[in-house]
């Protein structure tokens, strides 16, 4: 028997696309994502380098792509338990975890409402605080509110399924499985950021004013837990001085041995959220090469101007306990000399660790040392995409992606 | 279609405790006529689904007014199949949850979206899918390097026709000159044996795959899914008939002879990286000056690239290939220096690790910009390089050879201008759109109206611009695949020709169906010409972005549906609106704009219509009611597929039904433009622009009608946006026209 739909695993800007393109060829796909919401790490950035652009703007388009498409039915809060088969011929097990919330949901809100516990939102990096049933967030798709099982009261609090007019609360609703039969995979399940807090010397998860580039996404943004102002977690004070380390993990035999790839331009575009709110603000990066690839490099000498950028890799982050401001000690590797910079935050530029490190495919493929997917998986029928290849900024992913859909196409129609 | 209405007024969501929904179904029923109109508290729930559906099985209704949410949300749950029509009116996240509850204002908000609702859905009709006359789906591939061997083998393989042009003898391109390529393997750190071989062997053993090599594309005419192309062989002409097109045609190393201070022509030791290739493909690495064993060697990157002088991008490539040919030399004579002249040594992801291995194998790295190279009496080279710290002059000792790493120029870059001939024919009125840039670079030689190549962004690059959708380009149905699109590697290159293939295939299979491409798939109408109305005054062929519409030889525009991505710009420029969709009309908005009540000057109640695109700012409008952020209550808003879709009679319209005021909401443009049809936002405000004289001349302040640029995610600058154009309403007073 071969199947011709094929499974998408991974909800983010490569999954989407690469579920999207196949779908708008004419294939059955389904699309398995592990949060309640679709959009994955792309839905929790502020702007998109070099433009400067919203993503929420072409997920809104992706969105509509698929509400469109009858061909793509997808799963939220669900996980890849079992792959069972060969190309052409997969038997999946999807674990489809429980939303606690039904279809009824119309997203009106009143549950958040009387809602007694409050939770860590991982949306902002555990910047601020939800309800124990919340919306993942404002652009959340699907619009539908979810519970953390882990902070809910359940049926002895009770008071958001009285709240709720529509039914659309079930705090007993389980775990299920179900199984696919498809033809191809793409496995697109994406990056985590690495580990800041493995990097000692940086001072991240001891020092309050030490983050990492992507919880500053979520800081500049107008949505996010400090309303878009650059402030500082230690005691909301606006941001006068900041530096941007690069490296922060990648190009380290102790960490990460290779390049991440977006970080330099990560940071750069962090710059200006830094320079658009207060153009006095003093802004250091300190980099070790500035890897503004191809027409990127427009972006780099339009920006740079502003900045003080130091050529040096950073050795200590240090804390003044009293003032919780940082001083950073490196050798600026043009003069020798060695700098003490003092700043009121510091943003770690970590790099990308592919989620493949921590959760492998239940079914046996090749990686590289560092946990990628390598682009000749041994494993007919499924393919890696985007960021569990390698690291990619986000134009890349999508046409990874793109070509991944193809590569799935081409397996249904192998037989 | 004889259409039976039903209207359905959800009372859900706060919905009927904000409104007299009893007022509101008298609006269906009295003024609209409409036979069918029910509420209900909760029409997206199971029993309000099969209420509607039932009236829909039972009483005939084929045309679905749904009053209640925005069409962004339960799209799903009231999907009554394509035969049906169907309208949402949004009173929740645009009326009830962004103004007071059971406030005259906010009823009569909710009353015009209702009519407004009811006046398009008298008006639409169901599209029907456009089917040309023999159609294809077999793919042309212009160009036959790696990318386009790939291009071609993946799309063959996923039993697609495909037909190969390459204009040299053999296929393989650049990569046929290399000596060895860099790595494409785990662990990354060595150079490769060049496999374009078995990728050319591949593919011509590949069946559904025709080349034609020593080939060029004579001329495409036509459209997607009904290309005619000519191919000229050796100067016979063939035919094909092709569904999509692939643009591969590459770049070429920067002209090295434009780097004299680098001393390239001057010295027969300095060569570029693609010398450096041959030499190490003849074996022993010697100097072309005296055939001297090279003992010593500098690679100067950027050589052309990240220079405003010469190729202001970075290559991407250079710094890899520089790296492996470092390892080509050491490989030889362990013992030979290596200098390696850079800005920033560029090698993400895994191009990491050979940047380390050459750095164990004891390269010496030098950042700086290079001043000068001399020779001395043996030719060795003595480079000099300014020192970043000092400013002073820093030279080498003198070394063996130079190797250049030149940039890459895509093959879209040379040819003449053909905006520049347009601006020396005639005047550029500062108020017409920029003129697309396309060089006669005969690589497609497109039957166009705008022009034979793809109009091409910065460097000449025959990219996209969008970061989300890197494959859009501005011609339907052709893409650009490997370097000709954006600076990049080997590795990068197979990748985006895979999907560009993609997207071919995509373009093929919807067009074949009638379906509109990105970014309105699923969309089935195309503009329809009332021909016999037409003045030839070519504004839709300038204006239309895609160049979908061509012109026969007395200014008559000859639209083609299937390049069509069915924004509606060409109806907004129609001054004689002749052109219109099944479901998008002129008068479809029109009618809309005059079933707004319009209350009497005395009400002090004025009127504001909002034309907002539905890409960006209808969606932000949505995000202000989710967050309950309030604005002025006299503001109706009708969305637009593209605000460069908004015809200037609308504004008329609107003015002379007493409206007070007009506010544009479409993306932002210029350079970084967001507008999902690349210049639609832009359009309109040059439109705009030429109506404000005839509106003063009318005694009507142009202040009345005001542009704003709106991304999705400045929803919170929304209710200072329309209250401030509120207060300059009020300033300006009552339309004049009101009550005419």
């Amino acid at each position: 028997m071969a199947y011709q739909s094929i499974l998408v695993v991974g909800g983010g800007i490569s999954g989407l696309t690469a579920a999207v393109e196949a779908a708008e060829a004419g294939s059955e796909v389904y699309l398995v994502e592990k949060k309640p919401y679709l959009g994955g790490r792309v839905a929790q950035m502020n702007r998109y380098f070099p433009k400067l652009c919203p993503p929420n703007c072409g997920l809104e388009i992706n969105f509509k792509r698929i509400k469109q498409n009858p061909r793509i039915k997808f799963f939220t809060l669900a996980e890849i338990e079992k792959i069972e088969g060969k190309e052409g011929d997969f038997t999946v097990t999807v674990k489809s975890n429980p939303r606690y919330v039904n279809q009824n949901c119309t997203a009106c809100g009143k549950c958040t409402e009387v809602c007694p516990v409050e939770r860590s939102n991982e949306y902002n990096y555990g910047l601020d605080k939800t309800k124990a049933i919340y919306k993942a967030h404002e652009f959340a798709f699907p619009m539908k509110y979810v519970v953390d099982n882990d902070v809910c009261q359940g049926s002895e609090c009770g008071k958001c399924v009285s709240a709720c007019q529509y039914n659309a609360i079930e705090l007993d609703m389980a775990v299920k499985s179900f199984n696919l039969n498809v033809g191809s995979i793409v496995w697109a399940t994406g990056w985590e950021a690495y580990d800041a807090s493995k990097i000692d010397y940086y001072g991240f998860g001891q020092h309050q004013n030490v983050i990492t580039n992507v919880m500053m996404e979520r800081i500049a943004a107008p949505n996010g837990p400090t309303g878009g102002k650059v402030v500082r977690p230690s005691d909301g004070k606006e941001v006068e001085s900041i530096a941007f380390v690069q490296c922060a993990g990648s190009r380290d035999v102790n960490n990460l041995t290779y390049c991440s790839g977006v970080c330099c331009m990560a940071s750069l575009k962090q710059a200006t959220y830094v320079k658009e709110k207060n153009p006095d603000a003093k802004v250091s990066m300190f980099y070790i090469d500035v890897r503004a690839m191809g027409k990127y490099e427009e972006f780099y000498t339009k920006v740079q101007d502003g900045i003080s950028m130091i050529k040096g890799k950073v050795g200590e982050i240090t804390e003044d306990p009293l003032t919780k401001d940082l001083i950073i000690q490196v050798e600026n590797q043009l003069t020798g000399e060695i700098l003490k910079e003092k700043v009121d935050m510091v943003v770690l530029a970590t790099g990308m660790v592919p989620s493949t490190v921590d959760t492998k495919l239940p079914i046996a493929i090749n990686y590289d040392e560092d946990g990628f997917i390598v682009s000749d998986s041994q494993q007919p029928g499924i393919y890696g995409a985007g960021c569990v290849k390698k690291p990619l900024d986000v134009a890349s992913s999508v046409k990874d992606a793109t070509a991944a859909a193809l590569k799935a196409i081409q397996s249904t129609v192998r037989r | 279609m004889d259409k039976k209405t039903g209207v359905y007024i959800c009372t859900g969501c706060g919905i009927g405790e904000s409104l007299d929904i009893e007022g509101l179904s008298k609006v269906a029923t009295k003024e609209g006529k409409v036979p069918v109109c029910k509420s209900h508290p909760f029409f997206c729930g199971p029993e309000g689904v099969a209420l509607i559906k039932s009236d829909i099985e039972n009483e005939g209704v084929n045309t679905v007014v749904i009053a209640g949410c925005s069409s962004r949300v339960n799209y799903d749950v009231f999907d009554f199949g394509p035969s049906l029509l169907m309208e949402r009116a949004n009173i929740r996240e645009q009326v009830i949850w962004c103004h007071p509850a059971n406030d005259e204002d906010t009823q009569m908000m909710a009353e015009d979206a209702l009519r407004m609702s009811l006046a398009k859905a008298a008006h639409i009709q169901l599209p029907e899918a456009y089917q040309g006359q023999n159609m294809v789906k077999t793919i042309l591939v212009v160009g036959g390097g790696l990318s386009g061997i790939t291009a071609a083998l993946e799309a063959a393989k996923a039993g697609y026709e495909t037909v190969v042009v390459e204009k040299s003898p053999v296929l393989g391109g650049w990569m046929n000159s290399l000596f060895k390529q860099a790595p494409l393997k785990f662990p990354y750190d060595s150079p490769e044996d060049v496999d374009i071989a078995s990728r050319v062997k591949e593919l011509e053993a590949q069946s559904g795959v025709k080349i034609y090599t020593n080939a060029e594309i004579k001329e495409i005419a036509g459209a997607p899914g009904m290309f005619d192309v000519t191919i000229n062989q050796n100067g016979n002409t063939i035919q094909e008939r092709i569904g999509s097109v692939i643009l591969a045609t590459g770049a070429v190393p920067y002209d090295p002879t434009k780097l004299e201070q680098l001393g390239y022509g001057k010295y027969a030791n300095v060569v570029t990286a693609t010398q450096m290739e041959e030499i190490a493909s003849k074996g022993k690495i010697v100097r072309p000056a005296d055939g001297k064993e090279v003992q010593s060697i500098a690679f100067i990157q950027c050589a052309g690239s990240r220079d405003p002088e010469h190729l202001p991008y970075c290559s991407v490539e250079c710094c890899v290939e520089s790296l492996k040919q470092a390892t080509y030399l050491k490989e030889q004579n362990p013992e030979a220096a290596v200098y390696i002249f850079n800005k920033d040594m560029r090698t993400p992801g895994q191009n990491e690790r050979l940047y380390k291995r050459v750095q164990q194998d004891g390269a010496i790295f030098v950042r700086g910009e290079i001043s000068e190279i001399s020779e001395d009496d043996d030719k060795n080279l003595i480079i000099q390089s300014k020192d970043v710290l000092t400013g002073s002059t820093i030279s080498t000792e003198g070394v063996d050879m130079v190797v250049l790493a030149t940039g890459m120029v895509p093959t879209t870059a040379f040819g003449e201008s053909l905006v520049a001939k347009a601006e020396d024919s005639e005047e550029v009125e500062a108020t017409e759109p920029k003129v697309e840039e396309i060089l006669k670079s005969n690589l497609l030689n497109l039957a166009y109206r705008q022009g034979p190549e793809m109009p091409t962004l910065k460097y000449g690059f025959a990219d996209s611009h969008f970061i989300c959708f890197p494959y859009e380009t501005r011609r339907t149905g052709i893409y650009a695949a490997g370097s000709v699109r954006a600076p990049m590697d080997a590795a990068s290159s197979i990748e985006d020709a895979t999907g560009a293939a993609m997207k071919a295939i995509q373009c093929n299979e919807l067009t074949a169906i009638g379906n509109a491409v990105h970014p309105r798939v699923g969309d089935m109408s195309f503009p329809d010409f009332a021909m016999s109305r037409c003045t030839q005054c070519k504004r839709c062929t300038v204006e239309c972005p895609f160049g979908a519409i061509n012109e026969d030889d007395k200014f008559n525009p000859l639209p083609n549906p299937t390049r069509c991505r069915r924004c509606g710009i060409c109806m907004g420029a129609c001054p004689e609106r002749i052109i219109s969709f099944k479901n998008y009309s002129v008068p479809m908005i029109g009618n809309m704009i005059k079933a707004i009540e319009v209350p009497e000057e005395d009400e002090e109640k004025p009127r504001i219509v909002i034309f907002a695109c539905e890409n960006d700012a209808y969606p932000a409008l949505d995000m202000a009611g989710i967050n309950h952020l309030s604005y002025n209550a006299w503001v109706r808003v009708i969305p637009v597929r593209c605000l460069g879709s908004m015809n200037i009679v609308w504004i008329a319209d609107t003015l002379s039904k007493g409206i007070d005021g007009i506010l544009l909401l479409g993306c932002k443009h210029g350079d970084d433009y967001q507008c999902h049809f690349v210049k639609g936002s832009e359009l309109a405000g040059i439109r705009l622009g030429k109506v404000a004289e005839t509106l003063n001349r009318l005694d009507l302040e142009s202040d009345r009608v005001r542009m704003e640029q709106l991304s999705i995610m400045d929803y919170d600058q929304i209710p200072a946006m329309i209250d401030g154009f509120a207060e300059r309403l009020e300033e300006l007073g009552p339309n004049p026209y009101k009550g005419f």
